[in-house]
């Protein structure tokens, strides 16, 4: 614990010196740096920052050091999220490789494709998005098409993605594709990483009900995909999904965040927008118990995580709390939306335009977004299907 | 924070559970009910539970105490909860034990406390005077006399409070209802004169009775704490007693589950087993959620409780709040999904939905929490 302590000291004593005082503050969206061949930075701070925590191995810090991570252990990385918290430290960088393709890597990969991607990912050079639902195969994500067809020295891949977010900026895809047409639905899943610069390979965007078009379509037509790029053994690429999905699910479950979003929390918006009474009561007595519900719920949740992560450092992990933790986030995250809409009465109705400010049209856009949250990633009625036959052993039909 | 139960604590909890199962199953609470039991708990088990050290578990060691932590004792009311065990644990370990340690003298202390330790003196709060857990609203008057107080007025739904050795009193010295100022605590004997006490039959099985005062005349030193200062040692005496009954109504709610799950796994409809039906097991899934989030909230509390928290009073709500809308939520789902056994007396799944509504409206229904913690947040 002493060394943990003196860790902390240090961590502190390093954001302090090389954060700069720019990036301390809120980001918002336009302000994220995201990975790719082409990063963006929006301004030298960012820049900086980035390349600081780079440098340290701190874009992936629990990563081990000689692939470009910062080889912490999983108190060390606590200690560093929380101290970057308490300074209001930003992400300095973001990508879909960092949460999800860089573990799966390191879990499932060989030698050659750790020294392949991971840096690359650790450095921030390319950015990553998912291919996994189709328009066929949603929930039913086993029942997916899209063929890969050996060839001999290379896969021959024919089909299309849907829900791939950012595939239009993104440089390279993981996908799961069919590599035995013949097997039983999910014995027949490989998983591949396909360069979208690939002859073959286009995207289109898709508008959503927030404005935003975040999600893409991305379709493949006779792709050729060399063999090195197959992460797992052949057919076996749904046990890698699986593993994958479940740090979207954790990513997914984790309250707040990076997320852009108002300025304001909800107890904020309700005191600026609604007032207090002459006894420090908020105004209208129904808001206020939707408010204290909501804020009590965060809390709970707040502290089933924290539990998760003392029950495993104990050894004592019961693995099948984590289970729970993308419902109760998305859900409870939704509710949120759905108070803060509340809160802000006719100001959060704006849809673009004069009479409403950022953080209120803001507001109008995160409610709309946060409708995907509790079906992206497994929706909520999947959720409590696996919860039903995993954690309590209910009979399936 | 300490969110996970230490090895010392979980051998105690694997001990109480033990002890539990085998002594005082739903069963034995049956069989007081029908017998007609004049005290609502088995002295006999009662002692039983004592030489186990349950009743000195959170006292100091100065006081006989084991000084173990309410951590600990929160693990002994879990499993206490899952067979609905009758005891004055909350009336006399938990409330009274607590008004004495947290506002007592060293004279009160030192005389009372080893007692409890032993379990010679059992104890009960006397709060409530309306329909509704109100603590500020208390009326009860203690005028100065001859040298004592002197105590009118009534007490309603004291826990154990026919058959408790002596009653800690909450009574106004000044002020109106609905003031903190002017609240005090007094030790009254159990026999003393003017005091009537009924017990009255409530719909969980368990001991609660009505009290009127008739001039009872107590001396100088019945008074626990400063005289007319007593509602933060008050709130502190609730808070515990809200986590402790709230760790007793996990441990209800758990059991109740777990038999339902059972259930689902065993009953034949349609030719399948009903647990088969998304339409349940979601139900069943949702419950699931609810108590995992339930047993994070109930360790901070009892953190709170033994790190001398100062946002105990907020954990203590949230727990409470909680867990009065789970347990309602369990109970009613376990005999909806039990079908027609579930609404009879032979299955004891009843027994469980109805100590849920008792315990609800003990100590503050989900509304009083949550009016109380927004209060607390500064909304």
């Amino acid at each position: 614990m002493a060394d943990l302590d003196q860790f902390r000291l240090e961590v502190r004593q390093w954001l302090e010196d090389n954060c700069p005082a720019s990036q301390r503050l809120p980001i918002t969206r336009e302000e994220q740096v995201w990975a790719g061949k082409n990063k963006q930075f929006p301004s030298d701070d960012a820049k900086l920052w980035f390349e600081r925590m780079r440098d340290k191995g701190w874009t992936v810090p629990e990563w081990p050091s000689e692939l470009g991570g910062g080889g912490l252990d999983e108190r060390q990385a606590k200690v560093l999220k929380e101290e970057m918290k308490a300074l209001g430290c930003r992400t300095p960088l973001f990508d879909l490789g960092i949460w999800m393709l860089g573990p799966a890597v390191l879990e499932f990969g060989n030698d050659e494709q750790k020294q392949e991607h991971i840096p690359k990912i650790a450095r921030g050079d390319v950015r990553w998005c998912q291919g996994y639902s189709e328009p066929g195969a949603g929930s039913d994500l086993a029942s997916l098409q899209t063929r890969a067809e050996d060839m001999g020295d290379h896969f021959l891949v024919n089909g299309s993605k849907i829900w791939t977010t950012n595939a239009d900026k993104a440089d390279w895809i993981f996908c799961l594709v069919r590599t035995d047409p013949d097997a039983k639905k999910q014995e027949g899943i490989s998983f591949l990483l396909i360069d979208m610069d690939d002859p073959g390979v286009t995207t289109t965007p898709i508008e959503l009900i927030s404005g935003e078009s975040e999600f893409c379509q991305t379709f493949f037509d006779n792709v050729k995909v060399p063999k090195a790029n197959l992460i797992g053994e052949l057919n076996k690429g749904w046990s890698v999904a699986k593993a994958l999905l479940k740090h979207e699910r954790k990513l997914m479950s984790e309250i707040g965040g990076d997320t852009p979003g108002p300025s304001f929390g909800p107890v904020q918006a309700a005191l600026e927008y609604v007032g207090t009474d002459g006894n420090g009561k908020l105004k209208d007595a129904a808001l206020r118990d939707q408010l204290v519900r909501h804020e009590m719920a965060y809390r709970a949740i707040g502290l089933t995580h924290f539990r998760t992560f003392e029950e495993r450092m104990s050894g004592q992990a019961d693995s099948n709390v984590p289970l729970i933790m993308k419902y109760v986030g998305t859900e409870e995250g939704k509710r949120k939306e759905e108070l803060l809409l509340a809160l802000l009465g006719h100001q959060a109705l704006g849809w673009d335009g004069d009479g409403f400010n950022e953080d209120e049209k803001l507001t109008t856009r995160g409610w709309l977004f946060s409708k995907a949250l509790s079906i992206a990633g497994g929706t909520s009625e999947v959720q409590l299907n696996i919860i039903a036959k995993r954690v309590l052993g209910l009979p399936q039909q | 924070m300490a969110l996970v139960l230490n090895e010392e604590q979980r051998l105690l909890k694997d001990t109480a559970k033990d002890f539990l199962s085998e002594n005082m199953p739903v069963e034995a609470l049956r069989t007081l009910r029908d017998s007609d039991d004049p005290t609502g708990y088995s002295q006999q088990q009662w002692q039983q539970m004592c030489e186990l050290g349950w009743a000195s578990i959170v006292l100091p060691e100065e006081y006989d105490g084991l000084d173990f932590g309410f951590m600990g004792l929160g693990a002994i009311i879990e499993e206490s909860g899952r067979t609905l065990a009758a005891s004055p644990l909350l009336s006399t370990v938990v409330l009274g034990a607590s008004a004495i340690l947290l506002g007592g003298n060293e004279e009160q202390k030192s005389s009372l406390l080893p007692k409890v330790a032993s379990g010679e003196l059992t104890l009960a709060l006397a709060l409530e005077e309306g329909h509704h857990h109100a603590p500020l609203d208390t009326a009860m008057a203690a005028e100065a006399h001859d040298g004592g107080f002197r105590l009118n007025g009534n007490k309603s739904f004291v826990v154990d409070g026919h058959s408790a050795d002596k009653l800690v009193v909450v009574a106004r010295t000044s002020g109106t209802a609905g003031s903190a100022d002017g609240l005090s605590l007094f030790l009254v004997d159990g026999d003393a004169n003017g005091l009537t006490r009924q017990r009255r039959k409530m719909v969980d099985s368990r001991g609660a009775a009505a009290l009127s005062f008739d001039n009872v005349d107590v001396s100088a030193d019945a008074l626990i704490g400063e005289l007319g200062q007593a509602w933060p040692v008050l709130e502190a005496v609730l808070d515990r007693g809200r986590v402790c009954l709230a760790a007793e109504m996990l441990g209800g709610a758990l059991e109740c589950f777990e038999r339902t799950v059972e259930y689902l796994k065993e009953r034949d409809q349609f030719g399948v087993k009903i647990g088969s039906f998304q339409a349940l097991q979601h139900r069943a899934s949702l419950m699931y959620i609810e108590l995992e989030l339930a047993k994070s909230v109930l360790f901070d509390a009892f953190s709170a409780i033994d790190d001398k928290r100062a946002d105990l009073p907020q954990l203590a709500s949230l727990a409470k709040a909680r867990m009065n809308d789970v347990f309602e939520l369990v109970t009613n789902e376990a005999v909806q999904m039990h079908g027609g056994i579930g609404v009879t007396d032979e299955l004891e799944i009843g027994f469980f939905l109805k100590r849920s509504r008792v315990a609800t409206q003990l100590l503050g229904h989900s509304g009083f929490h949550r009016d109380r913690y927004a209060s607390l947040c500064g909304y």
